[in-house]
């Protein structure tokens, strides 16, 4: 593989750019591999490559309905935490923000990790209590945590509305000063090209029709270009878990539900931190053209079409105006959406099955982005080793069962009634 | 915006009315022993379909009935509404 550098950008310069390698091949499907994993999103194509560095399974292949970055993983609005509470989501994230740091070198490939910080704006003093206790439990797991008051909120946001009459006025704000951004497209392209190089086979546009099982064992998966057998299977389909599921007959603690986002006209360098709305949901960022990147509610209703509908719009950017009342002066230029497996405790799912050699990563809410790299780095120890790590042992399929929820926020698929 | 049909009002926005869910779901029968099975099963599980899916609205800013009602998940088309104690086909 080429590896990019000033120097190969330089000598690419010469010949006018035009005679860079493909980041990855187009193959055929094998006729058997040793793992396939079913999705070619962040998560799956993060699966592929921990599979390949960390356990030397090569004979891989990453099957993909659309195409690779066309999903979620290009669709959300590249935030990166672990503001969590709870050890599970804690110790799981802060291990992910150590594999952010290191993304771009271990990639080569400039992800544009951007560690500007996160506040979470408290609108009470009840508020600013539960920041406080959440603020310490992250300390006590050594994720960096800023209890925040109202002055040092209007030092860091002074175009947030820090005027008297408001509905929701400012008392202070959580903060996570090594939380922030990245390109979310470069962190797709990023594992997808290191993945390709070490023999993984990226298959796109095939999509999945139906998996053979013997005898309780998965042992290969039907597809519309053709059956290829494997030994092991890994589902990392977001929104569409539960259309896979329904064809092994599978229910799942997942509903699917559409959540939306959008970004403003590019204005100049203003917002430095990542600022979300503590009275509803509403969360803002800069890009670094300029837009703000905006996103908030799910539209609230079961659904697996990729747009939504500006009732939800609405509501959520009238919470936003309600924060930085600027925003009511921008024009918006775009507008989209995904499609969430929400699950029923609003926290993630990676786990064997029933199913011998079937293994499951989903339920990630909002929250799929940030969780790329841990979550594919456990879900390949998971596969690898056919038993779960600690640091996703806590994501089990079968706490609903048992009651071992992690509800971070006592949040599931309604989000929307909190 | 969804226009949904309440059997009680007519046809109203998507703004009166708040959603509650998969409304094929079943309470486990009281007065019997329930295994922890059966209560994951109606607490958590979901087939959560894409297409046909029959769901619970609530008509929160009109009659304040709560209604059925059978939706495309992906196309979000209303086929039709029912009373909440209404035998749906």
């Amino acid at each position: 593989m080429q590896k990019y550098s000033v120097f190969s950008l330089i000598k690419n310069a010469f010949s006018d750019h035009q005679n860079w390698e493909v980041a990855w091949k187009d193959p055929t499907p094998k006729k058997e591999y040793d793992v396939i994993i079913i999705g070619g999103g962040g998560h799956g194509l993060a699966t592929a490559y921990y599979l390949a560095k960390e356990h030397n399974i090569t004979n891989v292949a990453i099957i993909e309905k659309g195409w690779i970055g066309g999903g979620n993983v290009g669709r959300n609005t590249t935030i990166i935490r672990s503001n969590y509470m709870h050890d599970d989501n804690a110790l799981f994230s802060e291990f992910g923000m150590d594999l952010w740091r290191k993304m771009s070198q271990d990639l080569n490939y400039n992800v544009m990790f951007s560690p500007r910080g996160i506040i979470n704006l408290a609108h009470s003093d009840a508020q600013m209590n539960a920041y406080s206790r959440r603020g310490n439990s992250m300390r006590l797991n050594g994720i960096d945590a800023v209890l925040l008051n109202r002055e040092e909120v209007q030092k860091r946001i002074p175009m947030a509305d820090f005027s008297d009459n408001v509905r929701f006025p400012i008392f202070g704000g959580l903060m996570q000063p090594s939380a922030g951004t990245a390109r979310h497209d470069a962190v797709a392209w990023g594992y997808a090209r290191q993945a390709d190089s070490m023999g993984v086979d990226i298959i796109q546009n095939c999509e999945v029709t139906g998996f053979d099982v013997t005898n309780g064992k998965i042992v290969g998966i039907r597809t519309s270009r053709g059956d290829i057998k494997a030994k092991k299977v890994g589902l990392c389909v977001a929104g569409s878990t539960n259309i896979l599921a329904e064809m092994l007959n599978m229910t799942l603690p997942i509903e699917t539900h559409l959540l939306q986002a959008c970004v403003s006209e590019p204005v100049k360098p203003l917002l430095d931190h990542v600022v979300t709305f503590g009275a509803g949901h509403f969360y803002c960022s800069q890009s670094d053209k300029g837009e703000m990147v905006m996103g908030g509610d799910l539209d609230g209703y079961n659904s697996y079409s990729q747009r939504g509908n500006l009732p939800t719009l609405q509501h959520v950017l009238t919470e936003g105006i309600a924060m930085f009342p600027f925003l009511s002066k921008l024009k918006m230029l775009r507008t989209w959406g995904g499609i969430m497996d929400m699950s029923m405790d609003g926290s993630p799912i990676i786990d064997k099955t029933h199913i011998d050699g079937l293994y499951l990563n989903c339920g990630w809410c909002y929250g799929g982005f940030k969780a790329t790299p841990a979550s594919g780095w456990t879900f390949a120890h998971t596969i690898a080793q056919d038993r779960v790590h600690e640091l996703n042992a806590g994501y089990s399929l079968n706490r609903f069962n048992t009651g071992d929820l992690i509800d971070e926020k006592g949040l599931g698929t309604k989000t929307w009634i909190s | 915006m969804l226009y949904i049909f309440c059997p009680h009002c007519g046809s109203r926005s998507q703004n009166e009315f708040a959603y509650g869910g998969d409304a094929t779901v079943k309470r486990p029968e009281l007065n019997k022993e329930i295994s922890d099975q059966e209560w994951n099963n109606f607490v958590y599980l979901r087939k959560s379909p894409r297409g046909k899916h029959l769901e619970l609205w609530h008509h929160i800013s009109g009659c304040r009935q709560w209604i059925k009602v059978e939706r495309d998940t992906s196309t979000h088309e209303i086929f039709k509404t029912y009373k909440a104690d209404e035998l749906t086909e």
